[in-house]
This record gives C-alpha cells, sequence and structure tokens, in this order.
C-alpha cells in the first residue's frame, strides 16, 4: 500500500515552507537532545528536580500495586514449599538441631567479642540507621539498574548513603526528591564497594555486571584466592559502607575474578533501611585534628 | 448497548483525535516506572518507542518532525536514562523514517516490521551507549534479549494502535 504523502507538497511555496521548517526544527531538536545528554553524563545528579518531580507524580500508583506483585511473586516459592514439604520437615528438623548449637556458640562470642571491643574502645553504639522505606519500582526499560525508593528528604534520605536490607546491602543513594530517592543498586556497573571475604579477610573490590550478579576482584595477591561458596561482607575501607555488611556469594571464577551472587535480591525485599555514610574512627579522629588546626591557623594572624 | 452501533459520523472532539497517539506514547513510556518490580537485568521492552514507531507507520502523516523532542524528554523521566538520550534517538528515528518512506514509496506489513525493528535495536543499543557512558549499565549482551523480544512484541503494540486508531476517529 501506497502512504498518503504530504511530504511531497507540490507547487505550495506556504507548504514547502512549512516543511522545510520542520526539518529545521526537528535537527535543532536532535542538537539540544546531544547538549542535554552531555549535561546529564558530565553531571548525572543533574537534572534532579525534573526527575524527583516525575517520581513523586508516579509513586503513589507504583507503591500501591507493589503489594500485588510480591504477592504473585512469591507464588512458585509457595508452591514448591507444598510439594517437597515432606521431605523438607525432616530435613530442617535436622538443622534447627544443628544451629541450636551453633547459636548458643555465637552468643558467647558475641559477648566475649564486646567485651574485648570495650577493652580496646571500639564499641560502636549507633547503627547509623536513618530510616526504613520500600523499594517501589526500577528502570526496567532502561541498561542503568537504578531502584526508586518510596521515601525521600522528607525523612532525612540524601544522596550518597548507604542502602540495606536485612539480607544484605541493597546500593547507594543516587538522587533524592521530596519524598522519592533513586537508589543505584549493587549490581550496577558504577557502584565499586570494597569489602573483605569472611573467613580470612582477604580484601576484594565489588563491581557489578549489570545482570544480577557482581565481580570480586581481590586486591593484593597474584592469583585468585577466592573459591565458589565464599562469602564476602563490606569492610569499611575508604568510609560509606559500615563493615560487615553481607555482600555476595561467590558462585564461580572467571580468570583473576570471581562472580558472585548478592545475598539481597532486590525483587524479593520487603523493606530497606538507609543508613548514614560511615565515617572510619582514624578520619574522624584526622578531620578533627585538622578542623582544630584550622581554626588554631585562624586564629593566629 | 445496541450490538451494532453506528461506526461512522461520530461525535468526536479534536482532544480525542490530535490527544489519543501522544497519551498512548507517553502511558507507554510510563510502563517502565509503574511496574513494581526491581529488574535485574532490562526487562521490559520499551513501549513508549514501539508506540510512536507503530503511530508513525500506521498513519504516517500525524507526527511532526519535532514530536521526539517532548515525548522523547518525558521517556527520559520516566525511564531513568540519562536526560536527552530518547532525545536524541527518537528524533534521529523520526528523520530516518522519514527519509525511508521518501525512497521507498510501496510498503507493506513485513517491511514496516522490518524497518521498526531496525528502529528499535538502534534506539536500545543507542540507550545502552549513553548508559555507559555515563558509567552505569553493565555488558551490551544483557540488551541483546530486550531487543529480541522487542521485536517480536512489536505486531502486537501495532494491533493496539489499529484498536485506539478506530477509537480515536470519528
Amino acid at each position: 500500500m501506497a502512504p498518503p504523502s504530504k511530504r511531497r507538497p507540490g507547487y505550495d511555496r506556504k507548504a514547502q515552507y512549512g516543511l522545510f521548517v520542520s526539518y529545521v526544527i526537528a535537527i535543532v531538536g536532535a542538537l539540544v537532545g546531544v547538549l542535554l545528554l552531555v549535561l546529564s553524563i558530565a553531571d548525572p545528579t543533574g537534572f534532579s528536580a525534573l526527575r524527583s518531580a516525575s517520581a513523586e507524580v508516579t509513586r503513589p500508583i507504583s507503591s500501591n500495586l507493589r503489594a500485588l506483585v510480591i504477592g504473585i511473586g512469591n507464588l512458585d516459592e509457595t508452591i514448591a514449599a507444598y510439594i517437597n514439604a515432606g521431605s523438607q520437615n525432616a530435613a530442617l528438623r535436622r538443622q534447627v538441631d544443628a544451629n541450636r548449637t551453633k547459636l548458643i556458640e555465637a552468643d558467647a562470642i558475641r559477648q566475649e567479642n564486646f567485651r574485648l571491643k570495650r577493652l580496646l574502645r571500639l564499641t560502636e553504639t549507633d547503627t547509623g540507621v536513618i530510616t526504613a522505606g520500600h523499594l517501589i519500582s526500577s528502570t526496567a526499560t532502561s541498561a542503568a539498574r537504578v531502584a526508586r525508593l518510596d521515601i525521600g528528604r522528607s525523612r532525612g534520605v540524601l544522596p550518597g548513603m548507604p542502602v540495606r536490607g536485612p539480607e544484605g546491602l541493597v546500593g547507594r543513594v543516587l538522587r533524592s526528591g521530596p519524598n522519592t530517592a533513586d537508589v543505584l543498586l549493587l549490581i550496577d556497573e558504577g557502584n565499586v564497594v570494597p569489602v573483605r571475604r569472611t573467613k580470612d579477610n582477604i580484601p576484594g573490590i565489588s563491581t557489578g555486571r549489570g545482570d544480577g550478579t557482581v565481580e570480586i576482584r581481590a586486591l593484593n595477591t597474584e592469583r585468585n584466592p577466592f573459591k565458589p561458596g565464599d562469602v564476602v561482607v563490606t569492610s569499611g575501607i575508604g568510609g560509606l559502607y559500615r563493615p560487615n555488611i553481607p555482600v555476595a556469594i561467590v558462585a564461580r571464577l572467571a580468570g583473576d575474578r570471581a562472580i558472585a551472587i548478592p545475598l539481597a535480591n532486590p525483587s524479593r525485599i520487603e523493606l530497606v533501611v538507609v543508613q548514614t555514610p560511615f565515617r572510619p574512627a582514624e578520619t574522624a579522629r584526622e578531620d578533627a585534628a585538622n578542623a582544630a588546626a584550622q581554626a588554631s591557623n585562624a586564629s593566629v594572624p | 448497548m445496541p450490538r451494532y452501533d453506528n461506526r461512522i459520523g461520530r461525535n468526536r472532539s479534536e482532544l480525542q483525535i490530535r490527544g489519543t497517539p501522544v497519551v498512548s506514547v507517553m502511558l507507554g513510556s510510563m510502563s517502565a516506572t509503574l511496574v513494581p518490580m526491581i529488574a535485574q537485568a532490562p526487562l521490559i521492552p520499551p513501549i513508549g518507542l514501539m508506540m510512536l514507531i507503530a503511530w508513525r507507520l500506521l498513519r504516517p502523516e500525524i507526527w511532526p518532525l519535532w514530536i521526539g523532542l517532548p515525548l522523547g524528554l518525558f521517556d527520559d523521566l520516566m525511564s531513568g536514562q540519562p536526560i536527552g538520550s530518547a532525545v536524541l534517538l527518537w528524533t534521529v528515528i523520526l528523520l530516518a523514517l522519514d527519509f525511508e518512506s521518501q525512497r521507498h514509496f510501496w510498503r507493506d506489513y513485513w517491511h514496516g516490521w522490518f524497518t521498526a525493528s531496525l528502529a528499535i535495536a538502534f534506539a536500545l543499543a543507542g540507550g545502552w551507549l549513553f548508559v555507559r557512558l555515563a558509567g552505569n549499565g553493565g555488558s551490551i549482551i544483557q540488551i541483546l534479549p530486550q531487543i529480541a523480544y522487542s521485536i517480536g512484541l512489536f505486531p502486537l503494540v501495532v494491533r493496539i494502535c489499529a484498536v485506539l486508531d478506530r477509537w480515536r476517529l470519528p
């Protein structure tokens, strides 16, 4: 079929000019797109007013739909639990017995730890928790892995704050609006987290891969020290993330790096907690010393 | 409701005739942010863009060439891409479709699907590149499934546009 054509205006001068102007506007529009793109790549937090305004508009709808989808998302687990109920019951009973002794031991170790830390004056009193909220939607069409939180500036959520769930680290806050905030997930390539292996404190770096997994590279060993099944937690080096938040479990090795699966699966987490950025004790002391030095410099003319 | 209502000469406001395509594209753009799902990889097809191309194939005269600017900006705000990404890509796609329709005058179903496939693949790859330049995202392999089922779902979007088109016109 041949389409009706208005792109061939014939001898009509007015139509010809109109066509020409529409091309000019389109090309100018493309150039505006390039300009906006350069601005937003140079400053990822830019246009935050525009973004948070649109987030505020869609927030009520997606947060109401959320309850529905969580129910559907867990349906497969519920059915699978019924099918294996008998054998699973026996296995779980054995596991509970084994875990009970381990729990008692862990309790004793926690007591001892607390006592030793108090001796070293290392006790941390605050957990840094600011507030809790739900993840309501995400950038499901885009290649960037960003999720939206249903709380924002009004509850004290600011860009750069770490976000964690009960199972482990989720990400950090990228932008925050009045009642919404965007969280850069752990699985995004832009999210780099200093980690350590729980067994022996081998330090490493976790980077997202964009497909639901993270890759972990050891910092200071020549060969790959990781093995499948290793659990890594945040090391607290460099600040931002508090130490000992579970991050991921190693699934397989790929050359000098390990591919790991995050422990907190953001699509199943009910509630997340926003924390203050962590500042190690030494940095805090150094900052205080610098401030004091500056104050004394200022007082000397 | 009568089974056979009058389908010719109905009363249609100008807003309904001109607004339906625009609103349908905007709703398509909003689908990503309204679906309450935390995606681990690009999952949802770019429905806003597919609506735009479907309307363009169905009614070549309804989109002015500059429509990529406002609709693309709206899509960027909703999808979480770097702002300007869809503005640029959608305008380039509309210009390319315009030149294409000048060169190839005769067209059919497969021709439309093929050009739409190229446009969708171009937009998704371009979007991936811009996210990459901003330092986020992951490898290009993860958008290949998204491209594949976006192309597969395109005829469905065309059907939806055709139904909307029958509803919108007097």
